[in-house]
């Protein structure tokens, strides 16, 4: 088993984007049990949250395989 | 308040397990190492040891066998992931042009099938040709001058513990470069002193969707001329939806009144991207990973920073140097994260795409590849049969996934293009 300190690297960077995607995730149903008329724009915004949130993952992601 | 507090403390446990598992990795890592020493002591220098140590294990009667070595699941999921000079549709093999530039004989154009791989194979060329051998699928050039140029039959290639490729002629080794890329040697490969300009699977999966997008939308394009003030019809109405979802969800809230100028370059991104992801996920067809290829993603990202930033205005500029009504000390740290995001966001539109196309065929690879650990080679009958039933449901429920994510990403991709070009064209509001 390789590179061991890489993939915790690896891990800590899912689980804090798992986190944060859980967090936008949960948000997002709140807010869409509250108002279901407006599902189509919270959608569209979670997704996009989501995405943001992720890219801070796969730049650690990156960098892990960049160093290893 | 107990939100905040079951984060916090997940966050302290995991760091405390984590460095736990690093000092108990850390420790066995010690004691391998000098294990090792104890065993070569008398070797004069470590590093020369490694080096002849590993080059002793590495011999060319691993090329007649090859097949029989251990399944190995990561090499094998890069390498169906990766690119070819082959294209596979099913068990049949199809030649593709390859266009190869080297910097001391020049340009050479010729078909693959000179390599002469097998039907079913996995693109081991059995014949260099020019110095250029065929190793699964991708082509690498010998470093010796001396390797003949004609084509010659080759005993096979040996791959290293690093995936350096060896090809066996004769009894003699002789060391290939890397694969070229241009995703700068992240997964292997890299700058070389050849660069492949072939139509590879990618490309020739690139030309095939392009001309199949191109033939609908000209198509439905027609239909409207033709049809005017009539029910959409055919492709027409099936097109029509995913445009009105792009122009209505997308284009017109991030961009306001200017939509139109960058509606052409936010649909070609979303629909290219879309039938690519498709296009990729058809079993048993190629299996052209395009949008999982980091070149590709690369490409698409460079147009989108360079679309935001040529169309940015004074306004946009001026928040990124000197972002107004904030103190001059705490523009000099505000500043250069300012200038890195311009950077950073299109690499993250890059790395998104890839990693999430990637990470999909992998997992399917990888579920597929449990048949071959459970069967061990193929001896166990009850393993493999046991493990195809399960990896076959699973296979299934992860193609659901991608198809799902072949549409997310498509439109997170044009959703965030779209909203880093809105940030640059903004009006002030004052």
């Amino acid at each position: 088993m390789g590179g061991s300190i890489v993939a915790i690297g690896m891990g800590l960077a899912v689980i804090g984007a798992g986190i944060g995607i859980g967090q936008v995730g949960s948000k997002a149903m709140e807010a869409i049990a509250r108002q279901p008329e407006a599902v189509g724009d919270i959608r569209s915004n979670m997704i996009l949250m989501a995405a943001l949130v992720e890219g801070a993952a796969l730049i650690a992601i990156v960098m892990a395989f960049l160093v290893r | 308040m107990s939100t905040s507090f079951k984060l916090i403390s997940t966050f302290i446990a995991t760091v405390v397990l984590s460095l736990s598992a690093f000092a108990h990795d850390h420790n066995h890592d010690q004691g391998q190492d000098h294990h090792n020493y104890n065993e070569k002591a008398d070797a004069a220098a470590h590093v020369d040891d490694l080096i002849s140590h590993e080059d002793d294990h590495l011999s060319c009667d691993l090329a007649d066998n090859h097949g029989h070595e251990e399944f190995d699941p990561g090499n094998t999921a890069f390498h169906h992931i990766g690119d070819a000079n082959v294209y596979s549709i099913g068990p049949w093999q199809f030649p593709l042009p390859c266009i190869l530039y080297n910097t001391k004989s020049g340009l050479d154009l010729f078909l693959s099938n000179k390599f002469g791989f097998d039907f079913m194979g996995h693109g081991d060329g059995h014949y260099a040709y020019k110095g250029y051998v065929l190793d699964a699928g991708t082509i690498r050039l010998v470093q010796d001058p001396n390797f003949p140029k004609e084509k010659t039959e080759i005993k096979g290639i040996v791959h290293d513990s690093l995936d350096r490729a060896y090809v066996c002629l004769g009894d003699q080794m002789y060391p290939t470069y890397n694969k070229s890329t241009a995703d700068f040697g992240v997964f292997g490969g890299g700058i070389t002193p050849f660069f492949d300009f072939s139509i590879t699977k990618n490309v020739f999966a690139m030309i095939l969707v392009v001309l199949f997008l191109s033939w609908v939308m000209i198509g439905a394009a027609k239909a409207y001329k033709k049809r005017q003030g009539l029910a959409p019809k055919g492709t027409q109405s099936f097109i029509e939806v995913i445009f009105a979802f792009i122009q209505d969800e997308v284009a017109k809230p991030f961009l306001g009144k200017h939509y139109m100028k960058y509606l052409p370059f936010l649909m070609a991104l979303f629909f290219f991207i879309l039938g690519l992801n498709l296009f990729g996920q058809i079993p048993f067809f190629g299996g052209a990973n395009v949008t999982g290829n980091l070149a590709v993603t690369m490409v698409l990202a460079i147009l989108a920073f360079f679309v935001t930033n040529l169309s940015g205005n004074k306004h946009y500029w001026g928040h990124i140097f000197a972002m107004p009504g904030v103190p001059k000390p705490v523009l000099t740290i505000l500043t250069p994260v300012e200038f890195l995001g311009v950077f950073i966001k299109p690499i993250t539109l890059m790395l998104r795409l890839f990693a999430n196309i990637t990470a999909g065929h992998m997992v399917v690879i990888i579920f597929v590849s449990l048949i071959f650990m459970f069967s061990n080679n193929g001896t166990s009958y009850i393993g493999g049969y046991g493990t195809a039933i399960v990896s076959t449901a699973l296979t299934l429920f992860m193609m659901a996934i991608e198809l799902l994510v072949a549409f997310i990403q498509a439109f997170v991709f044009t959703i965030l293009t779209a909203s880093y070009i809105g940030a640059a064209i903004e009006e002030p509001h004052h």
